[in-house]
């Protein structure tokens, strides 16, 4: 569809031009494309990795927060907005779920295979990650999208008004591309600061870091306290398997919850008493509250989580297994990119964003979305991403004249201000962040004084990223991985500190309780300053003068 | 993490290489080679995608363990993770019997 250009240096570069280039090939870049291509556009879709393997869905067996027309649809919806902490915005969550249910219903009559009910209706609230992605990129595909597979972008392109495009490298052929584009939709994820967790490789806030160096503003970011339960040094960050287990020390003693009961349930309430239980001593676990048929559902829905089990040599209901709690940062987190408009454009013309790139705060507030809820956003804000993308390109087409405006906004990580470091890698960076924002004493159980030493840490950290760190040929997508992690856990530790209280996720020691006056997202901006607006006026006058 | 590619099992396809999400593979002309080891995300779906169940993951994502290929036939591993989805020969299948919905029904 696109047409290829020479490159007038003579180097083997790929260039591409486009009206709509989509960055991530999830579920919400998939989506993404179908509806800006539905429109008539000519897109260009760049994934890291793979369109079909690459996301946190594609290994994983989702539900999808299916709300049918009907009459209580609305209280389904106020019902869900009681758990969000008071920061979600019904209006989005309706639009939200009305918006997903129809494009589910566009599945169905692709012919995609949805399981039966008994009754033999069709079930469309669950989508195995696999199959469902697979599906994907038959659709896209079909619908003449140009698909750049183990296309990594670097950077956005911009002419000092609109973004026009991105540039990155093809890390199998070892050759730079660049994609000229009327309207760029960002759907590169959330960021896990590279857990290893079930489809988080590629996750590691590019999308963030691209976005703030274009001047987007970020919302949201201290929701990264969101930790699953898996086996010990495993990936599989499934919880819903944990909703059946008894936990345990070593040797087999149960432990006893704050009501002198055996502690339960690795995903509902008692969670913070399981990561207490951790942090003092290894803790066990058996799935031993499960009746045998439903053991029976479980391994043969939760292949991903139940196949392991038989390779480590495990019947996890009848035997002990060590388990640990894997954080997931912004992916079951919610913070991301501030959705600026109703067709998912941010605060930057010409830049869209959809799935967990976005904020999911609309949709979900201070609690995780897990699988469901950010599911039916990533179906449906790619949707309205695609669209206003595509809408935006047929009024600003980008006239080849003009190209020569485009400049590059990419810095950390690609183009330091100093000298390289002996001896700075980007994987020494991504273990001194992970330092500050995966142990559960630091971000599970969060504390002022331990949060200002981590910002203090990570500004440090950034001062070498920025001057220092940077790659060469195809391995500078590592260096720009890294940054993208060093951005992140700058944003989230500022906000974290920024919201003086306790809500949702976000565990304040030293702020036990919710505070009204913090009803309100919290904003970050700014890559090497960084701004943060949207804490109560009254107390923190000073720190925003 | 990845840990065994058969060269008795692969017929030289590259599937592997191209759908890799973490980009772990390089290709040789012949079997392909595990390149970058430590950038698998322990997601099994190389071993999906390829048509004759030439690869394995093991479960434990933060190191190799170093299991043979000969123990992996010996407990019949290979193609375990497809059998247990349905997928044969690298294509997709089986979700349309995916039993879920019964446990988010048992969950409430």
């Amino acid at each position: 569809m696109s047409s290829k250009q020479t490159d007038p240096s003579g180097s083997d570069r790929l260039q591409l031009e486009a009206d709509v280039l989509v960055i991530g090939g999830g579920p919400s870049g998939a989506w993404a494309a179908l509806a800006a291509a539905e429109n008539g556009a000519k897109v260009v879709l760049a994934d890291k990795g793979y369109l079909g393997t690459s996301g946190a869905t594609a290994p994983s067996n989702t539900g999808t927060w299916c709300v049918a027309p009907g009459e209580d649809r609305a209280q389904i919806v106020e019902r869900r907005w009681q758990r969000t902490a008071g920061l979600a915005d019904p209006r989005w969550m309706l639009r939200c779920v009305d918006r997903a249910y129809e494009n589910l219903l566009k599945l169905v009559e692709w012919g995609y295979p949805f399981p039966s009910e008994d009754d033999g209706k069709l079930y469309i609230a669950n989508l195995r990650g696999p199959d469902y992605m697979a599906f994907m990129r038959r659709r896209v595909l079909l619908a003449g999208v140009t698909v750049l597979d183990q296309h990594p972008a670097l950077e956005l392109l911009s002419n000092g008004e609109t973004v026009t495009g991105a540039a990155g490298v093809d890390r199998q052929r070892h050759r730079d591309w660049r994609v000229d584009a009327s309207a760029v939709v960002l759907a590169t994820g959330g960021c896990a600061f590279h857990e290893r967790i079930l489809g988080a490789t590629g996750l590691t806030g590019d999308g963030y870091l691209m976005a703030a160096e274009a001047g987007a503003t970020l919302s949201g970011m201290e929701f990264t306290g969101k930790y699953t339960l898996a086996p010990h040094g495993s990936s599989l960050n499934k919880g819903l398997p944990f909703r059946w287990a008894t936990f345990y020390r070593e040797g087999g003693a149960e432990i006893i919850n704050s009501d002198g009961e055996p502690l339960r349930n690795g995903i509902g309430e008692r969670e913070k008493e399981i990561a207490r239980a951790m942090i003092e001593a290894p803790v066990y676990a058996r799935l031993d509250q499960a009746e045998p048929a439903l053991q029976d559902w479980l391994r043969q829905g939760q292949p991903n989580c139940f196949v392991p089990y038989s390779r480590m040599g495990i019947n996890p209901f009848k035997d002990l297994f060590r388990v640990t709690f894997k954080a997931e940062g912004t992916v079951r987190g919610t913070g991301g990119i501030r959705v600026a408009t109703a067709d998912c454009g941010t605060d930057v013309p010409g830049l869209y964003v959809a799935g967990d790139a976005a904020s999911r705060e609309n949709m979900t507030g201070a609690v995780s979305g897990g699988g469901a809820v950010n599911s039916s956003w990533a179906i449906a804000s790619g949707w309205w991403s695609g669209q206003g993308a595509s809408q935006f390109a047929r009024r600003h087409e980008q006239r080849s004249a003009f190209r020569s405006a485009s400049k590059p906004l990419g810095e950390a990580g690609l183009r330091p201000t100093g000298t390289t470091k002996p001896g700075l890698t980007a994987r020494d960076v991504v273990a001194a962040v992970q330092a500050e924002v995966l142990p559960l004493e630091k971000n599970y159980f969060r504390d002022g004084n331990r949060l200002e030493i981590s910002r203090l840490t990570l500004d440090t950290l950034w001062h070498d990223v920025r001057h220092h760190l940077a790659g060469t040929g195809v391995d500078r997508y590592r260096s720009r991985e890294a940054a993208a992690i060093a951005a992140t856990g700058r944003w989230s530790v500022n906000a974290a500190l920024a919201r003086q209280e306790s809500r949702g996720m976000h565990r304040r020691a030293d702020f036990k309780t919710s505070d009204p006056a913090f009803t309100r997202p919290i904003l970050v901006s700014g890559v090497d300053d960084i701004r943060v607006e949207g804490s109560p006026p009254l107390q923190h006058g000073k720190e925003l003068a | 993490m990845i840990e065994v590619i058969s060269g008795n099992r692969c017929i030289e396809c590259d599937i592997c290489v191209k759908v890799c999400p973490a980009n772990v593979f390089d290709k040789t002309g012949g079997v392909p080679v595990i390149a970058r080891q430590d950038d698998c995300q322990t997601c099994f779906l190389c071993e999906i995608y390829c048509p004759t169940d030439a690869l394995y993951v093991a479960e434990y994502a933060d190191g190799p363990i170093a299991i043979t290929e000969a123990e992996i036939d010996e407990r019949d591993l290979f193609g375990s993770y497809s059998r247990a989805l349905g997928w044969k020969r690298g294509k997709p299948g089986g979700t349309q019997f995916d039993p879920t919905h019964r446990i988010r029904v048992a969950q409430v």
